[in-house]
């Protein structure tokens, strides 16, 4: 899926493609990153999706703060009111709650659990990446047939199964996703890494004395760190799908806790009754995905990194 | 060639083997004992040693795997705790149903997959193009068990037309291809259909635009052949990449089905894993998951070896 690339030869490409349309990149040297920052701000479209990743974090944020109504409180005289009602916006569900303020709550756990398992998975799958990259050999075909074992499970298959044996909860559906994510990072860093070990400045780093564990924090890390990282972003629109999921299924999130999925299982019965209310959690599941899908491909080509 | 499918079967093994241990140690990473599912809670500690030594979990474990392994590879995969049937007999036909819904889904998402691909590939930066890439990050960031529900909400139960959920008007949970039952078969598959379709509509349209921009193309066009000779020569090249992400995608269909499955209540694997998992039902959970695993692994080995049997660039190392 990676083309094999190295993170010299991107940076490179980032330099070079940057010039024609930013001449001025040349007067002012911004490093990589600048010019990855530099040229992400003239994306409208990632810069939309940045904009809607932000504003969701913020609620997620402040939510218990500044939800319209008490997202617990349920009233059974005023069960599945539509959306536009005067005082539930955007209607109320099974039980009586208000939707909105379900929804601005639920943002909380499902972004959490959508981002982290991506985010552990990334520290620890660029970890083994590296190690199997750059020491080579025996170490490399342990680990790497180990995570051969781990792609002969269809994602979703590997987080429900891992979590139907773990059983139900928070903790145990971000272990289950962890350990999905952990063996496709892996392989993009251990394919990363093996592009670069032969590279001129790792013999300079070793012909200076530094230790293979300096040198794979230092030179290895800051280079392929990029590559890894994109990738790793692209990965979070599914993380929040598959997250949502194991909610929707009951694996995840118990009530009466909000969070998107378990809204969605829970508004299930009422489509008869109110199907725009029963499908809105899913809604904020989609807006949420396709911004990190839509962010993560502007940064892809702000880098300059091809698929 | 027969050498080439030889060697891969050789690196295949030690991936199926190392499938079956995770699938085995599935049972064993549930808290608790496997047996405290099937138990009652005032069960005597004499009834719980002889249903240990019964079910040979007082045995060291990889002892356990060794007997595991050599029932499995005789075709027995246990007993269903809920149902008390031979856990393949169960799967074997979820398998079947969830084999249907998987290829009928494919097939859809191919044929829009690869139509939207060309297109977008031939006309470049089009109206067209850009709808055919907003199509493919749609297919992939979609919740497709919301999808699902939106599809019912709309053509069930707003429309009236489809029938919302099971897979015939009989509820037997077998599925036969008769107008009836083909009623039952469009929401499902169309819903499941949006993720390859995305994919490959990528795929075809970066294979198709590559293709577009190679010497050989220029070649094909300077000697006077007719467009459509050009386009023969297009898809010919592109055809063994687009294959072969559609057997994947097939693949992963099968295994990703069960969200799926939940929102129509279609009886193949994904249902029955559901069921396994809130049943506690150990030996189903297991059986059915390693059923789909190695059927990942041997559509792998298919799609490599027909990938490198078309296309002649793939050197046979």
């Amino acid at each position: 899926m990676t083309a094999p690339l190295t993170a010299a030869s991107v940076a490179l490409d980032g330099n070079l493609a940057a010039a024609p349309d930013a001449p001025e990149a040349f007067v002012a040297s911004r490093g990589f990153w600048g010019h990855v920052g530099h040229r992400l701000v003239r994306d409208p479209v990632a810069m939309a999706a940045g904009v809607v990743i932000l504003v969701v974090i913020a609620i997620a944020i402040l939510s218990p703060w500044i939800t319209p109504m008490d997202p617990y409180k349920g009233s059974m005289l005023r069960r599945l009111k539509p959306v536009g009602d005067a005082t539930y916006w955007l209607g109320s569900d099974e039980l009586g709650r208000d939707m909105i303020s379900r929804l601005m709550l639920g943002s909380r756990l499902s972004l959490f659990m959508g981002v982290t398992p991506v985010l552990i998975a990334f520290v620890l799958g660029s970890g083994i990446g590296i190690l199997a990259g750059y020491v080579g050999g025996w170490t490399n075909t342990i680990l790497m047939r180990t995570i051969d074992v781990f792609f002969a499970f269809p994602s979703v298959l590997l987080a429900i199964a891992l979590s139907g044996a773990l059983g139900a909860g928070i903790f145990n559906s971000i272990v289950s996703l962890t350990c999905v994510f952990v063996p496709q990072i892996a392989r993009v860093a251990e394919s990363v890494t093996t592009g670069i070990r032969r590279r001129d400045y790792i013999d300079a780093a070793k012909l200076s004395g530094a230790s293979a564990f300096t040198i794979m924090r230092v030179q290895v890390l800051g280079n392929v760190v990029g590559p890894i990282f994109v990738y790793s972003t692209s990965l979070i629109s599914v993380s929040m799908i598959l997250a949502s999921g194991l909610s929707f299924l009951g694996l995840g999130v118990r009530p009466p806790e909000p969070e998107w999925g378990l809204m969605l299982n829970t508004l299930r019965t009422a489509i008869y009754v109110n199907p725009l209310v029963a499908a809105l959690p899913g809604v904020a599941i989609f807006l949420v995905s396709i911004s990190f899908n839509l962010f993560s491909d502007g940064l892809r080509s702000a880098m300059e990194i091809r698929q | 060639m027969l050498l080439y499918i030889l060697k891969r079967l050789v690196t295949v093994t030690p991936v199926a083997f190392g499938v079956s241990v995770v699938c085995f140690l599935l049972v064993h990473l549930a808290p608790g004992d496997p047996l405290s599912a099937v138990l009652p809670a005032d069960a005597t500690q004499q009834t719980i040693d002889e249903m240990r030594s019964a079910y040979g979990f007082d045995k060291p474990l990889p002892v356990q795997y060794a007997i595991w392994l050599w029932h499995v590879l005789h075709g027995d995969l246990g007993v269903s705790i809920a149902t008390g049937r031979p856990v393949a007999q169960e799967v074997g036909r979820a398998v079947v149903n969830s084999l249907i819904l998987a290829s009928v889904a494919t097939l859809i998402g191919f044929t829009f997959g690869t139509f939207f691909g060309f297109v977008a590939g031939y006309k470049r930066n089009s109206l067209l193009d850009r709808a055919a890439s907003a199509l493919s990050v749609f297919g992939v960031s979609v919740p497709h068990y919301w999808l699902g529900m939106v599809l019912v909400i709309v053509f069930s139960a707003t429309l009236g037309w489809l029938p919302p959920t099971g897979a015939g008007p009989d509820g037997s949970g077998n599925w036969r291809p008769d107008i009836e039952h083909l009623r039952y078969i469009i929401l499902p598959t169309v819903t499941m259909a949006v993720i390859p379709m995305g994919i490959i509509a990528r795929t075809v349209r970066a294979l198709v635009a590559d293709i577009l921009g190679q010497d050989f193309v220029e070649a094909l066009r300077a000697k006077g052949m007719s467009e459509f000779g050009v386009f023969k020569h297009v898809v010919r090249n592109a055809a063994p990449t687009a294959l072969a992400i559609m057997g994947l995608q097939l693949g992963y269909l099968l295994g990703g089905s069960i969200l799926i499955e939940t929102v129509f209540a279609w009886p193949g694997t994904g249902f029955l894993l559901n069921a396994a998992i809130f049943q506690r039902d150990l030996p189903l959970l297991q059986g059915s998951i390693l059923v789909l695993a190695m059927f990942f692994v041997a559509l792998n080995l298919i799609v490599d070896v027909m990938q490198t049997a078309l296309d002649p660039r793939i050197e046979r190392a």
